[in-house]
């Protein structure tokens, strides 16, 4: 059976990862090729990595870590942050990212979806939201990192965003991002069980219960976090074992 | 060893070479006949869409190089779909090197035409609606040949794919994503594999070298 999969993020800047960690069997856990070894070495089944970066250098250090990235690990891994156009994604894929997420730059040009589904084929493109519940119970789209709020609904752009090509969806909550209190179940599921494509679910998950909550009761595909594996809050191994005796499929390494 | 990957217009070709590469292994990727004839081993890549993957072929005249090559050949993903006879992708005539015919996953988790008796759905009520494409981890079982040598039955192999190979005598490995169907086929010296070894952690790494030691 399909297995329900467990990424790590890791935020980087200028080629660096910008959270601290508590990885301290790394050499240089500011690496983010020596981090994602470890995370691919624990049973991580994907990685992704989010840049953030805001200088003109941009592309070309991008692009040396891919490359890096590419011939350090041996699992699938993601590149966002800032994608615009056709060419930055071919420029990330030709250095070994096997899938690229776009946000903001979607939902402003969304023919740019289709754009990079043409050319490198729906599998690549993930589709990242960031989606808030509002006070009158709905879940409406942010941009900019979260910045910016827009009149259009989480669900109406996500199903959008199938049809015009997107492969995956990465939805974040910004309501349970940083809370540790849990995933979003409710937008969660609307768009796991609405939509034919898999859902990443990000943000909230602060116990292994978190995870099972939300393989279990939302249906997520896979899910996200950052700080609770950088400093080790969750372990991959005992969170991959504890969702694994719930019953989940789930990857267990070895051979 | 001299490696060949078959270079056409097809993706996932860098990712491959990339993937032996951190094995500590070179390669030539090439769309020459001769080199390709000429070497030890053929890896044939291929992510994408199978109709215009088989015209570029046939454009560089490779299609009929495959057919005639005697030593090992794996083909992966697309490449491992472009050895069979044909795919439900765009109606297309592929190389008709393994008799199999490969068809589209439906959302409801049955096959289109597929015999009665293949179908079964997946367990969890909630996922009796399939998605697709197949994006992630999935098992492999009723491992055969020396292609699997050393890895486990149930071991983890990554898969993105819409389409996929029928079971047939040629299989020689399962998988089962709403039914069952040809992870792996083999026939003669031609082998395929419909997961991506290249993202496949240790297990596809093994696969990778088990195809080396053919």
């Amino acid at each position: 059976m399909l297995a329900k999969r467990i990424i790590p993020c890791l935020d980087i800047k200028n080629g660096r990862t910008v959270k601290g960690t508590n990885f301290i069997n790394l050499r240089d856990a500011g690496d983010p090729v020596e981090l994602a070894a470890s995370y691919a070495a624990q049973g991580a089944d994907e990685l992704v990595f989010l840049d953030i970066t805001a200088t003109v250098e941009k592309r070309a250090t991008l692009a040396e870590l891919v490359k890096r990235v590419a011939h350090t690990i041996n699992i699938p891994f993601t590149v966002g942050g800032g994608i615009k156009s056709v060419e930055d994604v071919s420029v990330l894929l030709q250095n070994g990212a096997d899938k690229i997420s776009i946000n903001t730059a979607a939902f402003n040009n969304p023919s740019i979806i289709t754009s990079i589904a043409n050319a490198a084929g729906s599998q690549c493109v993930v589709l990242a939201i960031d989606t808030k519940k509002e006070e009158d119970g709905e879940w409406y789209v942010y941009l900019n990192g979260g910045r910016t709020k827009t009149d259009t609904k989480c669900f109406g752009w996500a199903k959008r965003a199938v049809d015009l090509g997107a492969g995956e969806i990465l939805l974040t909550s910004m309501n349970h991002d940083g809370t540790k209190a849990g995933f979003a179940l409710d937008i969660t599921q609307l768009l796991s069980d609405n939509l034919p494509i898999p859902v990443i679910a990000s943000g909230g998950g602060g116990t292994m219960q978190h995870f099972a909550d939300v393989f279990i009761n939302a249906h997520a595909d896979a899910a996200l976090a950052a700080s609770v594996f950088h400093f080790k809050e969750i372990e991959i191994p005992q969170l991959k074992t504890y969702l694994a005796g719930k019953g989940l499929p789930i990857r267990i390494r070895g051979m | 060893m001299n490696l060949a990957i078959i270079k056409y217009n097809a993706g996932n070709i860098q990712s491959v070479l990339t993937a032996l590469e951190r094995l500590g292994l070179t390669a030539e990727v090439t769309d020459n006949a001769e080199k390709i004839k000429s070497a030890d081993k053929v890896i044939f890549p291929g992510v994408g869409e199978a109709n215009s993957a088989m015209k570029s072929l046939q454009q560089s005249n490779l299609h009929t190089v495959i057919k005639d090559l005697t030593q090992p050949v794996l083909g992966i993903c697309v490449g491992m779909q472009l050895l069979c006879n044909h795919s439900e992708e765009n109606n297309t005539d592929c190389l008709g090197i393994v008799p199999v015919q490969v068809r589209k996953f439906t959302s409801h988790g049955l096959a289109l035409q597929a015999p009665a008796t293949t179908l079964q759905i997946v367990g969890e009520e909630q996922e009796a609606r399939l998605k697709v494409p197949q994006v992630g981890w999935n098992t492999i079982y009723n491992l055969k040949t020396n292609l699997f040598k050393g890895i486990a039955p149930n071991s983890y192999i990554y898969n993105v794919h819409s389409f996929y190979a029928e079971d047939s005598q040629y299989t020689i490995a399962s998988c089962n994503y709403g039914l069952e169907y040809a992870a792996a086929i083999k026939k003669d010296n031609f082998y395929g594999v419909q997961f991506h070894t290249e993202k496949s952690a240790e297990v596809g790494d093994k696969i990778i070298k088990n195809f080396l030691d053919l």
